[in-house]
């Protein structure tokens, strides 16, 4: 049963990569861009978490953890440099 | 039934996951767009994050805390970056700014207006600073 849920959940987990993916080469604005980013380092994130459960260990979490922090530095960092011309002053 | 439960939660958080991306796709513009992610992907990453503690405290026998991070993690940092994105765009597009509601104070948006100087406002009711502004 479980692996049918996986099934469920990589289809649908790849389905929102690829509908993140349309929207970061559409765009239409930077920002749009960016968030677009953002949300396909979270999808992936769940992604990488499916997979662990399928191969039944645990050494993902690191990559997951580490998925995250990058994910929110680099929007942070985008941000801040639209917002100042500069990442760190 | 542990099974069930690792199932039931595993496609929750892929339908959430991909409720939030169709969202970012078919809504009309970024502060709009803004909602979708930030809300349902969130959570579809916590459905997939519990449904890994459930299955391996139940079948591997392992409790680890590694999810509670990630889920602590995504779940304080979501808000901030969706907060910067939207300042950015504010930032962006000046045509924006006329849109915005009245905040009820005496100093205009964060976003555009410096901070009242503190000195200046003597009885520390904010006329001076709205004085300052209009």
């Amino acid at each position: 049963m479980i692996e049918y849920a996986l099934n469920f959940g990589f289809f649908a987990l790849s389905l929102a990569v690829l509908l993140n993916l349309w929207r970061l080469l559409r765009g239409p604005t930077l920002m749009d861009r960016v968030l677009a980013v953002d949300t396909m380092v979270i999808n992936v994130i769940a992604l990488i978490i499916l997979f662990g459960i399928q191969q039944r260990t645990t050494i993902f979490f690191e990559a997951a953890l580490l998925f995250a922090m990058f994910g929110f530095i680099s929007t942070v960092a985008y941000c801040r440099f639209v917002l100042r011309g500069d990442v760190i002053e | 039934m542990l099974e069930l439960a690792v199932s039931v939660l595993i496609v929750l958080g892929g339908l959430f996951a991909l409720v939030g991306s169709i969202g970012m796709v078919k809504l009309p513009d970024l502060l709009t767009r803004l909602h979708a992610p930030t809300k349902a992907t969130t959570l579809g990453v916590g459905g997939a994050l519990a449904a890994s503690m459930v299955f391996f405290a139940g079948f591997e026998g392992s409790l680890s805390i590694h999810e509670v991070l990630i889920t602590a993690f995504l779940f304080l940092t979501a808000p901030i970056s969706a907060h910067f994105i939207a300042k950015a765009h504010l930032h962006e597009h000046v045509e924006l700014r006329e849109g915005l509601p009245p905040t009820g104070r005496p100093q205009g948006w964060s976003t555009f207006e410096s901070l009242p100087d503190p000195s200046a406002d003597e009885d520390g009711d904010g006329d001076d600073a709205r004085a300052a502004h209009h």
